[in-house]
């Protein structure tokens, strides 16, 4: 394993991919499955970043605090967000596009601000149980909890990964995977078929949080460092673009939007301080030009007839004019 | 702790700047049905036009709010043709709009944060002191302090917002945005440019929004290319909390928003600022979508 890894790194070390580079694209790919899930059963959900920092937080306190090994970080991290999810789904899900986008955007502020201020609301919760002032230190708030070991291997993330798409894979051709596509093209429709909406819709909405979290986990022991800024809005809208890049008309999309999400940055090097508008340029151009994104059959034939049209058209022009001419 | 007086007075001027943005928003969404969140990077291309004038090409401030407020006017309207217009052409769902809003908003405080670097040297600039007046006014016998500029803000945002009723309630074009907004095929079909309505809403949105974004970065002094994350969200709780798409439900969720933001300050303190007001935007949305004011889909506008 680790030998085909060195390999691949080797393969795709002169676009300047090395190893911590990959295992970055390979987090952002399973956050890509992540929203997949949601979008791919019509829910705009923009709770993943919020998933990701609970999954991330509680990953490492089981494995700094309790000191467990890493995969019994990564289960307990995941079953944390799942229990949050469930009771923040059911109301939420109700709401459907726009509402539902502010609803988990709202989500994933407070959660952002709940981990900011976790330390002090412990401390008073404690001071008025004990009497006496207590100061309790563990989050560290906005500064983050720092050395955490690197202890994600990079075959983790690979296997991981392939777990996720074998998953996928039999989801869609389960009876739950043809419920959520029932949902997306038409609720009622579904609903009156016998489909339980709600159940699937949560069920879904579970499964979203519970792989972010996994990616929070894994990431948390990467950077080695976590804060809760980095799990703001910013993030929420770099794992919408994944989905964006990659299309959602297949379950390779969102991973190969976030593979690509990873490498491009590295790629392009010399773009430095152009990332931001590299991004925006990404989800704005390919919006407007490839809407079903890279992984797209569809999409990329009707391009190409347009394209072909295109040169046509102006052959004929062309054609007409040298024709006019003399 | 201020006196429950002062925090009111402070609560309506901050109010008044996230009424005045909240109303881009809301304007918006009433006619199009779409979310603009490239809104809230107009709001700081208000500023930074306005930091610009008044800082690097010494235009007084009545010539440089102004020239703000039309640049960011402008810039709302390059948001329209660059990714509203091609997406509505293409009848491509609602979220797609979203997200390239989204990305448009990437794109310009990128963009700023790549101007505001020779200009000032990093990523923060303040207007200079003594621009506006800065001493506060003292009334001791209701142990107030008012800080004039807050004031004209107060009048500022007022003004502007009468004149957009007007604007809108009792003007031909005001009719024609309504008629628009109301169903888009009739409106057409009964002579109504709508292209020209949607530039003309899109322009309105920036005009009000860049003056909301100047008149924050007179009351906090400092511009930086991030100043519509302060109000983002903020602006968006306003028009949820008002009803989503109506004008005079964002105006009354602008001041809510800011009363409990002061508010939950003054009792919490600062940190918990933003957690009650997204608490509030939550719990709102489960228990009424359609806002405390909110009417039915149809009759939005």
């Amino acid at each position: 394993m680790d030998a085909l890894i060195q390999a691949l790194v080797d393969i795709l070390r002169p676009l300047g991919i090395t190893e911590p580079v990959l295992q970055f694209m390979l987090v952002n790919a399973i956050l890509g499955v992540s929203i997949y899930l949601t979008l791919y059963t019509g829910m705009f959900s923009l709770a993943n970043a919020g998933f990701m920092a609970i999954g991330a937080y509680a990953g490492v306190a089981a494995t700094q605090f309790i000191e467990l090994p890493l995969w019994l970080g990564l289960i307990v991290g995941m079953a944390v967000a799942g229990l949050i999810s469930l009771p923040i789904g059911l109301p939420v899900l109700r709401l459907k596009d726009i509402y539902l986008a502010i609803a988990t955007i709202g989500f994933g502020e407070v959660v952002i601000i709940l981990l900011l201020n976790f330390d002090e609301i412990i401390s008073s919760v404690a001071t008025a149980l004990q009497g006496e002032r207590v100061r309790i230190r563990l989050l560290e708030g906005a500064r983050g909890i720092k050395g955490i070991p690197k202890s994600t291997e990079t075959w983790m993330l690979f296997a991981f990964l392939a777990l996720l798409m074998f998953l996928l894979w039999r989801l869609h051709k389960s009876r739950l995977g043809r419920a959520m596509a029932a949902i997306r093209e038409d609720e009622r429709a579904a609903a009156n078929m016998g489909i339980n909406v709600v159940y699937v819709k949560n069920v879904v909405f579970v499964m979203s949080a519970v792989v972010a979290a996994s990616a929070g986990v894994f990431s948390a022991h990467l950077t080695r460092i976590i804060s809760p800024g980095a799990y703001g809005f910013d993030k929420a809208v770099d794992i919408l673009s994944f989905a964006v890049l990659g299309g959602t008309s297949t379950w390779v999309g969102p991973i190969v939007g976030g593979l690509a999400m990873g490498a491009l940055p590295e790629v392009l090097r010399f773009l430095n301080e152009l990332r931001g508008v590299f991004i925006g340029l990404i989800l704005l151009g390919v919006i407007l030009f490839l809407p079903g994104g890279l992984v797209n059959p569809a999409g990329v034939r009707l391009l190409f007839r347009r394209a072909r049209r295109a040169l046509r058209r102006r052959a004929d022009a062309a054609e007409r004019s040298s024709h006019a001419a003399p | 702790m201020d006196s429950f007086l002062q925090q009111v007075v402070n609560a309506v001027s901050l109010g008044a700047i996230y009424s005045l943005f909240a109303l881009g928003y809301a304007l918006v969404f009433s006619i199009l049905g779409v979310l603009n969140l490239a809104h809230s990077a107009v709001f700081m291309t208000g500023a930074f036009f306005g930091l610009l004038l008044v800082d690097k090409l010494d235009q007084p401030l009545w010539i440089a709010a102004p020239l703000a407020m039309i640049a960011a006017g402008a810039v709302s309207v390059l948001l329209e043709f660059v990714a509203f217009r091609p997406l509505r052409r293409r009848g491509a769902a609602r979220m797609s709009q979203l997200i390239s809003s989204i990305g448009a908003a990437l794109l310009i405080v990128n963009l700023a944060q790549l101007a505001f670097k020779p200009l000032w040297g990093g990523t923060e600039a303040y207007f200079p002191q003594g621009l506006v007046p800065d001493q506060p006014i003292v009334i001791e016998a209701l142990s107030l302090r008012i800080v004039p500029i807050r004031m004209i803000i107060l009048v500022i945002a007022l003004a502007l917002v009468v004149a957009l009723q007007y604007l809108v309630m009792r003007t031909r074009i005001g009719q024609q945005m309504r008629a628009v907004a109301f169903n888009q095929r009739t409106a057409a079909l009964l002579g109504v440019n709508v292209g020209r309505v949607y530039v003309l809403t899109f322009f309105l949105a920036g005009l009000l929004g860049g003056a909301a974004g100047m008149l924050y970065g007179l009351v906090f002094l400092n511009v930086t290319p991030f100043i519509g994350d302060d109000v983002a969200l903020v602006g968006l709780t306003a028009i949820v909390l008002g009803g989503l798409g109506s004008i005079n439900g964002a105006l009354v969720g602008g001041f809510l928003v800011a009363a409990i933001q002061t508010f939950s300050i003054a009792i919490g303190g600062s940190s918990y600022k933003n957690a009650v007001v997204f608490g509030l935007l939550f719990v709102l949305l489960l228990a009424r979508p359609q806002g405390l004011f909110g009417q039915s889909e149809s009759t939005r506008a």
